[in-house]
């Protein structure tokens, strides 16, 4: 499949008054059309920052994107003045966010809200424009759209809200559709039904989609592929079936040792990761994991290890084989 | 349904019963006719409307500003109810007329106020660095000059530069415009503050990143996606404001640099009262009563919007 989006070497600082923070420490990675990216690790990892980058989303004073490109149908969005950025926002890119209680404008309806893209990009009246938001909302799944339209987000339920941020997101049919932790606000059930909306939506229009996550267990039925992130670092980076079977970085393993599963006895415990993600004021010399690792050796403290390619499709930033306990 | 009124009859009735959730505007004009005053304020207001416009259609405009000095500083009688001025024109038609433009300076000042402030307030909000400074200095510069001495310098300099004109089909006193003009450029200063702070926090949230996300402009983001949020305070401020212009006329023209003779304003009518403190006390009462009534109303209704406004305040 043809890549749509190609990520190459991205970093991003922001300038605060305790120093320097390095919050994504040239990332690269790939995204191809149709295909479903999951993007995982704990917060405060980059995630989120390296989407907003390539949307050109970070304010910047204190942002500075320091380097690298994001190559979206072969041109680079990094070097997009703020006026071509705003016609593929929303239009070719769109971005649902965790919170749908703080993501609407309390102030206007939702109707507004989603009709407001579709006039922008699609080239439509107000009139043309109400009547496709209500079949967006149908499509999302809320009932009795042609009320829905006129109601503010207080009226809406949490899930609800999300559906709409949704419809909004898919509204001009965009070609990647970036979800930043969409169902980490909601709760269990509405959870897996927001799931099972984007994936029917993806298959109805195509798109692809970077998942942002912290849960594991969302992106094992979602995406094909999946990066993890740990201190603005790519960690690891595979098909999910390997990371599922075969995760070969101390961090996913970790990460899935620490999910609750089904096949689990009751006697078998959660593990927790010890210690905390590390302060990204200054890089760390060395392995960003090292502090935390259960693998770790000399070599982790002096040197970061660069990510390199251990299999077809699995990529990993470790010295350790951590089956043999050989250095790679 | 039918089963759980059936269970429940007193109870489900209610909750069954589907009532639409209330607009932030339905809310709003909950609130405010809870509050008392407000709502006196507000039939005051209603009446002094009533009292300027309704008298255009007792007396003809030529009646208020008929000189007659046979009849002048006559006590109020059963001919002129509020008695005559000094050159013997008849207060109760100035009054309704001198309302009218008084109202009009009022709500016009404020409009310009509103314009420039809220331009000034967004822009430094939501761009920041060095719009912002630059904005903002020049605000305090304008706040740090004596509004009094100001307004004085600007009515004796741009007194007599423009026509008489005509509209709503009278005429107006070119001075009007003047007031009205330099009146709104001395009183946005604390609006844009206000509308500064508003967008400085408003531009931070989600629903921002959000809307920005979609590819919506700087402006649709300003216009549109913040200073709706920031609606509340803003009016609260207007209405204070025409309270404020009303007086603020009322000054200049009682130093006589106001709207000209014989257009008619609680202001200059008040000017013309100088002399005859004692000796016709009809002659400020009036104009005086008008200008106290008007501001109290709009002061109380001010309060009861600012109330109402705020989402926070309960409805017992």
């Amino acid at each position: 499949m043809p890549t749509i989006l190609e990520v190459k070497n991205l970093q991003t600082r922001f300038r605060t008054y305790d120093g320097l923070v390095y919050a994504v420490n040239g990332i690269s990675y790939e995204l191809n059309e149709g295909e479903t990216l999951g993007v995982v690790g704990e917060s405060g990892c980059g995630k989120s920052v390296s989407m907003l980058s390539i949307m050109g989303l970070i304010p910047q004073p204190p942002g500075i994107i320091a380097g690298g490109q994001a190559l979206y149908r072969d041109s680079d969005l990094l070097k997009k003045s703020e006026e071509e950025l705003r016609h593929i926002r929303g239009k070719e890119i769109a971005m649902v966010f965790q919170d749908p209680m703080t993501s609407l404008n309390p102030v206007l309806t939702i109707g507004f809200q989603i009709g407001e893209t579709l006039q922008l990009h699609m080239a439509m009246n107000a009139d043309q424009a109400r009547q496709r938001t209500v079949e967006l909302l149908e499509m999302v799944g809320i009932s009795q759209p042609d009320r829905a339209l006129d109601n503010y987000p207080h009226q809406f339920s949490g899930g609800m809200r999300q559906r709409a941020m949704i419809a909004m997101a898919i509204a001009c049919m965009p070609q990647i559709l970036i979800a930043d932790e969409p169902t980490t606000a909601l709760d269990v059930t509405i959870q897996a039904q927001i799931v099972e909306l984007v994936k029917r939506l993806r298959d109805e229009i195509g798109m692809a989609i970077i998942w942002i996550t912290h849960d594991l267990g969302i992106i094992a039925g979602l995406a094909q592929r999946v990066i993890v992130m740990y201190a603005g670092f790519i960690v690891e980076h595979a098909s999910v079936d390997e990371v599922y079977d075969n995760p070969r970085h101390p961090y996913t393993i970790s990460l899935l040792g620490a999910l609750p599963r089904v096949d689990m006895s009751r006697e078998e415990r959660l593990v927790s990761i010890p210690g905390m993600p590390p302060n990204l004021i200054g890089l760390p010399k060395g392995c960003p994991f090292a502090p935390r690792c259960r693998f770790v050796v000399d070599r982790c403290r002096q040197e970061n290890p660069p990510l390199i390619s251990i299999a077809p499709n699995h990529e990993i930033a470790c010295w350790v084989n951590v089956q043999t306990g050989d250095l790679q | 349904m039918a089963t759980a009124r059936e269970a429940l009859p007193g109870i489900a009735e209610e909750a069954l019963a589907t009532r639409e959730p209330l607009t932030p505007t339905q809310l709003a004009w909950r609130r405010f006719r809870r509050h008392k005053m407000a709502m006196f304020g507000l039939f005051l207001l209603a009446a002094l409307i009533v009292y300027v416009v309704g008298g255009a259609f007792v007396f003809p405009e030529k009646f208020a500003n008929y000189v007659d000095t046979g009849i002048k500083l006559q006590a109020p009688s059963q001919a002129h109810p509020f008695g005559t001025d000094a050159v013997g024109r008849d207060i109760l038609a100035r009054t309704m007329y001198g309302g009218q433009i008084s109202l009009l300076i009022g709500l016009a000042a404020v409009s310009v106020a509103l314009v420039v402030g809220v331009a000034i307030g967004a822009l430094s909000g939501y761009y920041g660095g060095w719009i912002d400074g630059v904005l903002m200095r020049f605000t305090e510069a304008m706040l740090n000059i004596p509004q009094l001495f100001l307004l004085i310098v600007a009515a004796k300099y741009l007194g007599d530069k423009i026509h008489n004109f005509r509209a709503f089909g009278r005429e107006f006193s070119g001075s009007v415009i003047v007031i009205i003009v330099i009146i709104g450029f001395d009183s946005w200063m604390y609006l844009a503050r206000i509308v500064r702070s508003q967008f400085l926090s408003l531009k931070e949230q989600e629903f921002i990143t959000a809307a920005r996300c979609t590819g919506t402009s700087n402006l649709a983001i300003m216009f549109y996606h913040i200073l709706p949020n920031s609606v509340a305070p803003i009016i609260v401020n207007a209405t204070l404001g025409v309270a404020s212009a009303i007086l603020t006329e009322a000054y200049i023209s009682f130093l006589g640099l106001g709207v000209h003779q014989p257009t008619a304003t609680w202001g200059n009518m008040l000017e013309d009262a100088n002399r005859y403190l004692e000796t016709a006390p009809w002659l400020w009462f009036f104009p005086g009563l008008m200008i106290l009534l008007t501001v109290l109303a709009i002061n109380f209704v001010g309060d009861g919007l600012r109330d109402a406004l705020d989402p926070r305040t309960m409805v017992e």
